[in-house]
């Protein structure tokens, strides 16, 4: 009997649960805001579903009622991966160590 | 492109976004992360282009919308204060929430364009899939406005209670897996506008019963579910790099809302049922009677640490509404010119958000090796000088460790009270957040310095 692709998918969700359990336990609790605005910006990659929603729209019909959807769920999502990568670049470009010793 | 190398692709860039992650672990490494992150991205945006391999028409709207959205981000990150980061983040959330809502509409009305049935007769598992993508994206995003209107101060940070609220949440959440089991046994269209409606409503019903200072649970939370969102969009779309993203993302926010709960001493049930705050704050009201306070100016301050060796400094939420972040370096500057050490200690819920002290101390070039964790310092409040409390209160109430009928009681606060001397800065004695008189303000060794943060930091260093 054939295995379902679904379990493939869900195997992959399930072992990137205690992936993310065990990465985000090693955070260093000073760094945890920057740690919410990347993954806020890296679960935009949700774009991909709003790119292919939006490039849907057959030449004659570019804005139906599903791509118009799509776009902008491109909008939203662009939204957040510029200003999440680049609000994370900028506070991480803050956390500074030390000058000298005392 | 084909299935599978766009499969294998996506893989990669589901790989980098783990390792954007590990980088944050150090500050030294997280800025490497960072561009992991950026790298996964682009990557699985090329690989989507690709994979679609239609450059009609609609390719052109789509970079524009996608460059529309990239410039008012770009613009938001760029002007955006750090004090204000705890609002930037939950609008965030609701936008990500509000793109999965839109994602699976698009694929609700235009299944063929994701290869998943036609209308009315979408597969099962993805129909099921979908809706709960869009479900936990409805959820998340209407939760988050509310979290968003709260932290900007636009809506009322005290909690919103009203009689029956519990029962009627459970209801509609009940609905909700009802009106689920419906369309997916039906098919019909106007079922899935319902699921979408009422999962917006019980969003804004869940979060309007939580208090401004229970907003770090709440942002993690959301932070949360938009996680769970992307992976149920991800798997109505088979896409890897969504999935592994989703599953990041949810448990990174489910562990931040641990640490939060376990800060307060509370659970995670009792946050979320919410009214914390409203209600003691009318039993302690009646029995409060006048104690002697010990105030001082900003002289006496500089009078103590001046003749101080060490002195531990602990931020709050009052710092970053005051922005007195970088007043305070100044003071700080000056103290150690005096060969005076100088600490910071950090509660895990002081602010609005995780880490958001951390932030805001970073932001006014404090080194983060100067920056401890309570764990980290608590102990060393025996042997400073002077502590000295910027715009925090709750977190360093004794009564957490003493008092049994206090409702923070259990608490870890940290042991501000074992210091030679305590300054405290406060604009008046009412009670923090959780509604509880702080015995600290009537303690001996206590000063008081009744004043705006920013205002008295500065004064004190005129003094020094």
């Amino acid at each position: 009997m054939e295995i379902d692709p679904f379990i493939f998918r869900l195997s992959i969700f399930i072992l990137s649960i205690f992936i993310g359990y065990y990465v985000v336990w090693s955070v260093t609790p000073s760094l945890h805001t920057p740690l919410m605005s990347v993954t806020n910006a890296i679960s935009s990659v949700i774009i991909v579903g709003a790119i292919i929603a939006g490039l849907a729209g057959n030449s004659e019909n570019i804005f139906n009622k599903s791509s118009i959807f799509g776009f902008l769920a491109i909008s939203l999502a662009a939204i957040n991966i510029f200003g999440g990568f680049l609000v994370t670049q900028r506070m991480l470009q803050m956390y500074k160590k030390k000058k000298k010793d005392k | 492109m084909s299935a599978n190398l766009s499969a294998i692709f996506y893989l990669i860039s589901g790989v980098l976004f783990i390792l954007a992650l590990r980088g944050l672990s150090s500050p030294e490494t997280s800025r490497q992360g960072n561009f992991f992150g950026i790298l996964g991205m682009i990557i699985a945006i090329v690989v989507t282009f690709l994979s679609v391999g239609s450059f009609s028409g609609a390719f052109v709207y789509v970079l524009i919308f996608l460059l529309i959205g990239g410039l008012i981000g770009a613009f938001i990150a760029y002007k955006i204060p750090m004090t204000a980061m705890p609002e930037l983040v939950a609008g965030f959330h609701s936008l990500v929430g509000l793109a999965a809502v839109f994602v699976a509409i698009s694929a609700f009305l235009n299944p063929e364009a994701f290869n998943l049935g036609s209308p009315g007769k979408i597969k099962l598992g993805s129909l099921i899939e979908m809706s709960i993508g869009a479900a936990v994206g409805a959820i998340t995003f209407s939760g988050s406005i509310i979290a968003f209107l709260k932290l900007q101060g636009i809506m009322s940070g005290s909690p919103i209670t009203f009689k029956g609220q519990h029962p009627l949440n459970a209801l509609i959440l009940i609905s909700i897996l009802v009106v689920t089991y419906f369309l997916c046994s039906t098919q019909f269209s106007n079922l899935f506008w319902i699921l979408l409606a009422i999962s917006f409503l019980i969003g804004f019903l869940l979060i309007i019963p939580i208090g401004g200072a229970d907003m770090p649970v709440v942002i993690s939370m959301l932070n949360s579910y938009s996680g769970w969102a992307a992976a149920g969009i991800g798997f109505t779309l088979e896409n890897t790099a969504l999935i592994i993203t989703g599953a990041l993302v949810g448990s990174s926010g489910a562990i931040l809302s641990y640490i939060m709960c376990k800060g307060m001493n509370r659970s995670f049930f009792n946050v979320i049922l919410g009214g914390f705050g409203a209600a003691e704050q009318s039993s302690t009201s009646g029995s409060k009677e006048q104690k002697p306070v010990k105030s001082g100016n900003a002289e006496d301050a500089a009078f103590l640490m001046k003749n101080a060796s060490s002195v531990i400094i602990v931020p709050g939420y009052g710092m970053a509404v005051a922005q007195a972040q970088h007043a305070l370096r100044e003071m700080v500057d000056t103290l150690k010119k005096n060969d005076i050490k100088v600490s910071y200690a950090i509660h895990p819920v002081a602010g609005r958000m995780p880490g958001h002290m951390n932030v805001l101390l970073a932001e006014a070039n404090v080194p983060y090796d100067e920056v401890f964790e309570l764990e980290e310092i608590n102990n060393d409040f025996s042997n400073a000088d002077v502590a000295f409390v910027i715009g925090a209160n709750d977190v360093t109430n004794p009564a957490a460790k003493n008092d049994p009928q206090s409702p923070i009681y259990g608490m870890p606060v940290l042991d501000v009270e074992k210091c030679k001397s305590v300054l405290f800065i406060k604009r008046s004695l009412s009670p923090g957040y959780a509604g509880i008189d702080n015995e600290l303000f009537y303690k001996e060794n206590t000063l008081m310095l009744f004043a705006d943060a920013k205002k008295m930091t500065e004064d004190i260093t005129k003094n020094l």
